[in-house]
């Protein structure tokens, strides 16, 4: 009854007055208002919906990729209200007046974000099943080192923070590739901060 | 077209498009989100339901009750399936698994019953509500209790003979002045591919079509053809977009095989993922062996006796795994003794993981050349160059077609500046780091295959290339697209690759670094009719035609492309069929991997802190893909060397670390910059193309280099993989 819980917490009113539990009658569901890419979209969803699956399976977004579905790996990886979130470990609920961004809305195939356009040139993805959690993270990342915020590796919490290699390797842990595009991946994010800065 | 004779020169040599390091022409879909896979098809007129999967909770035994009410009364549920009711259900020609318990259990994690509901949340909350009763028997879990009496396995249709001798190796090894005899073991792995299996299944009358992910569409068909009892002519798949495969996705697994079953069941399309925690034991795995290693050599390094012992487990009936692959063709030796053998295990099915055979037999056999060196007092480098051979010592003597190692070797060497490793382990400090370097030799066979295209010209100019061919981020879009392009003289705008559609025409798919080659010979095949097609269109004499820059030439006539397709589309098919060049011939890729590795004196802590690997694979068609295949290979080894390892509860019979939290798999903090050069070659016995493949080679080699690293930094020698640091910690060289 996690959901119900939570929900109860952000004082959303499930539509369904439901006190029994879930499982054994009607799934108890919630009206769910979300800003994604720009966008105000509401949404009646089952309270044990995860935001991944609100995007994939009711929004039909499915750049957001769900490789674990338990916080594992990353290929989900949204930027919800300015910060990077694995969106299978999160209710969509939660999230009630969230502004979303997902990897179609960083750029879409004939209008690239400058991280996915430094993906393609340095090849930094291969089957491209982590790819929009990757890119998602590494445009957070950058933004996260430019607001100042240390990592494990950031040896001097005084100094102007860099975006070294092993700042980026070490952020960027949390995003599983198979494939091994690790390396190059670092080079496109290398070349995105060098652009930004 | 009939490949029989080595290739002269064609219209790829002239590189224009193939050779060239291009973009993959799928990228914009991949980086935007827009490249859909196989659960992502949306068909808004589609009732669609979904399935979740339940597993078995012992390892052999059989299901004695399933209470279902529960689950069947549970919110939007709309069936349970079980054997019960899914009907009779066969099984593929290439896996043993069997997709549902029947009451039959044979190993954790079998489907039992997937749970069909209007949403996924309800399907897995019914699928908790599922109780199984089961009644459990012994099983085999322990693959070195086995050493002693597991027998050798009958000759497997791929794998060739299980034994093979040439020589006296007994005899050559008792008289071997220098010897080594050691015993290493490599673990049950898990290919771990970022997309978990997945399908959605609908059927139209008796006609099954499914969006699915997997590797090889003809296996595919095949198999699930059987699996169902339908005629494969009933049977669609489409896998367009794959999300990694590694050789787990060969063919059908659960989520497709119960799909097809629960859409049938239902009368409605149904979508079925496994699980992440279910892959580990629910599907195929990497599985472990023991290998032991006996090497002879005169005092002046010459190797004179080379035995291979090897086993590993699988279910009853499973395949073996050929570990030998690489020690039979890959060092000289006049006395050579190898031999498999197979246990039998009652966990989840051992198969095939990206270069299955090479990739655990240098494992071992690598870090035993690496002993043998020093045994010899020898530098490894130079150990290998002398023992290298340009014939196949086990194949009565045949050449290789090319075999450049040595250069892999020495080009390696001097890049990666092995002459600073220390050749005494155990000697450089770099604060509290010590550092080591370690290299070991790549060998993989380069297989090729038959494999059919077809080809079509638009009157705009615009080339369509249809094959059945699978791009698992092997980059086989680019390839199929330049290739056409290279041969119809267009560039890679004015071409359209379509790939993983059962539909299309048949090739080898994705396996075995097999695909790229076979299929690139395929659309040239296709493209050479095309041509002939075109000149014959636009009356130009066949014979002196030239297609470049969009244009068709010959004699002072020049034409645009495009025109000869005016009064409507040229359409060309052809299939590439190979003759005898690959028994004249021994085929097979190279390479060589320098590491050097920090472990920390007081912890052990083992970072990898710069690789490089030099690999010898023909013509590469595609330098940018290629390399990332090869570097994708490294990060892949450097998991095999230093975590990777399912560990197997003996008494209850499972694979207990089954996600991704448990079984670790490299991430960018354990991966330094990774360097990947090529050795520039073409190989006319081949194919047209000239080339091999390189994805597997990428992994073979890796995980004894870094092994080897590690033995050099702390003169501890593990032969045990993964090399942790619980594993060098009680034989560390004293920190003070």
């Amino acid at each position: 009854m996690v959901g119900v819980s939570a929900a109860a917490a952000l004082a959303v009113a499930p539509s369904v007055a439901g006190a029994k539990p879930a499982g054994t009658d009607t799934p108890v569901t919630a009206k769910v208002s979300l800003t994604v890419n720009g966008q105000r979209r509401e949404l009646e969803l089952d309270l044990r919906t995860s935001l991944l699956d609100a995007a994939r399976e009711h929004l039909h977004l499915t750049g957001s990729k769900k490789g674990c579905d338990h916080g594992q790996c990353g290929a989900c990886t949204m930027i919800v209200d300015g910060r990077r979130i694995n969106a299978c470990l999160t209710l969509a609920v939660m999230h009630q007046g969230s502004e979303i961004t997902t990897i179609e809305g960083l750029g879409q195939p004939e209008n690239l974000h400058p991280m996915q356009a430094a993906f393609i040139k340095h090849d930094g993805y291969q089957c491209g099943y982590c790819t929009p959690g990757q890119i998602c993270s590494g445009v957070a990342v950058l933004d996260e080192i430019k607001a100042g915020i240390p990592s494990h590796v950031t040896a001097d919490l005084n100094a102007p923070m860099q975006v070294t290699e092993a700042e980026i390797r070490e952020r960027m842990s949390g995003n599983i590739c198979r494939c091994g595009a690790y390396s190059n991946i670092v080079e496109a994010m290398t070349e995105v901060a060098g652009r930004k800065a | 077209m009939k490949f029989d004779t080595p290739a002269g020169r064609n219209p790829i040599d002239r590189l224009k498009v193939v050779g060239r390091p291009t973009d993959r022409v799928e990228g914009h879909l991949k980086v935007t989100g827009t490249a859909p896979y196989a659960y992502e098809w949306h068909d808004p007129r589609a009732s669609l339901a979904y399935g979740v999967i339940v597993g078995a909770g012992i390892a052999k035994g059989r299901v004695s009750a399933l209470h279902l009410d529960e689950a069947k009364a549970a919110p939007g549920v709309v069936a349970v399936v079980t054997h019960e009711n899914a009907g009779p259900l066969g099984k593929g020609a290439f896996y043993v698994q069997r997709f549902l318990a029947d009451p039959k259990v044979d190993h954790y994690h079998q489907a039992v019953a997937a749970v069909v509901a209007e949403t996924f949340e309800q399907a897995r909350a019914a699928a908790a509500l599922v109780r199984v009763d089961y009644v459990s028997e012994a099983g085999r879990f322990d693959l070195a209790a086995q050493w002693d009496t597991a027998p050798v396995p009958p000759e497997s249709a791929s794998g060739g003979p299980p034994e093979s001798v040439v020589g006296d190796f007994e005899g050559a090894f008792a008289a071997a002045p220098v010897r080594l005899d050691e015993t290493y073991t490599t673990p049950d792995q898990a290919h771990a591919m970022m997309e978990p299996h997945a399908t959605i299944a609908s059927w139209d009358g008796d006609r099954l079509t499914c969006h699915t992910s997997i590797q090889q569409m003809n296996w595919g068909v095949r198999d699930l053809a059987l699996t169902l009892g339908i005629p494969k002519n009933r049977i669609r798949l489409l896998s367009p977009y794959i999300g990694g495969g590694f050789g787990g996705k060969g063919t059908v697994q659960a989520d497709l095989a119960l799909a097809a079953v629960a859409a049938r069941l239902v009368g409605r399309p149904v979508k079925v993922a496994l699980q992440r925690t279910q892959m580990f034991n629910a599907t195929i795995h990497r599985p472990a062996t023991i290998q032991r290693i006996r090497i002879g050599a005169t005092r002046d390094g010459r190797i004179t006796a080379i035995g291979h012992d090897s086993l590993n487990g699988n279910l009853p009936g499973g395949r073996t795994e050929p570990t030998t692959a690489s020690t039979k063709p890959f060092y000289a030796g006049a006395n050579r003794w190898t031999r498999l053998r197979l246990a039998t295990l009652d966990l989840a099915e051992g198969n095939a993981m990206r270069a299955p055979g090479e990739a655990p037999g240098l494992m071992a056999l690598e870090i035993a050349m690496d002993e043998m060196a020093e045994r010899l007092g020898m530098d490894p480098v130079a150990f290998r160059v002398l023992n290298d051979t340009q014939v196949d010592p086990m194949q009565g003597g045949i050449p290789f077609s090319t075999r450049p190692f040595v250069e892999c070797l020495r080009t390696g060497a001097k890049r990666f500046g092995w002459d600073r490793r220390a050749s005494r382990p155990a000697t450089l400090r770099d604060g509290r780091w010590l550092v080591g370097m370690g290299m070991a030799g790549a060998i993989r066979a380069a297989k090729i295959a038959t494999s059919g295209a077809r080809v079509r010209l638009d009157g705009r100019g615009v080339v369509t290339v249809e094959v059945d061919m699978t791009d698992i981020g092997t980059g086989s879009y680019t390839i199929v697209a330049q290739t056409a392009a290279e041969m119809m003289g267009v560039g890679l705008d004015r071409v359209v690759a379509r790939l993983g559609d059962s539909d299309f025409p048949e090739t080898p798919g994705s396996g075995g670094q097999q695909g790229g080659p076979s299929v690139t010979a395929g659309v040239y095949a296709a493209c050479l009719k095309l041509r002939e097609a075109v000149a014959q269109r636009l009356g130009f004499n066949s014979d002196d035609v030239a297609f470049a820059d969009g244009m068709v030439r010959s004699g002072n006539r020049a034409v645009p492309l495009g025109q000869a397709a005016q009064a409507g589309d040229l359409v060309a098919e052809d299939t590439i069929e190979f003759g005898d060049l690959s028994k004249r011939f021994a085929q097979q890729t190279f390479g060589a991997h320098f590491a050097e590795v920090g472990v920390d004196a007081d912890t052990g802590e083992i970072r990898v802190r710069r690789m490089l690997a030099v690999c010898a694979a023909g013509r590469i068609i595609n330098p940018k893909a290629a390399r990332s295949q090869v570097i994708g290979g490294m990060t892949m080894g450097i998991g095999a060397a230093l975590m990777e390892r399912m560990d197997v509860d003996k008494r209850r019979g499972f694979f207990v670390n089954h996600d991704l939290a448990g079984y670790e798999v490299p991430v960018h903090a354990d991966i330094p910059h990774l360097d990947a050069v090529f050795v520039d070659e073409v190989d006319p016995t081949m194919s047209p193309m000239k080339a091999k493949g390189v994805g597997e080679l990428g992994l073979c080699g890796v995980a004894p280099a870094v092994a080897n690293a590690v033995y050099n930094a702390t003169g501890v020698r593990v032969r045990d993989y993964p090399v942790t640091l619980d594993k060098l910690l009680d034989r560390m060289p004293d920190a003070a």
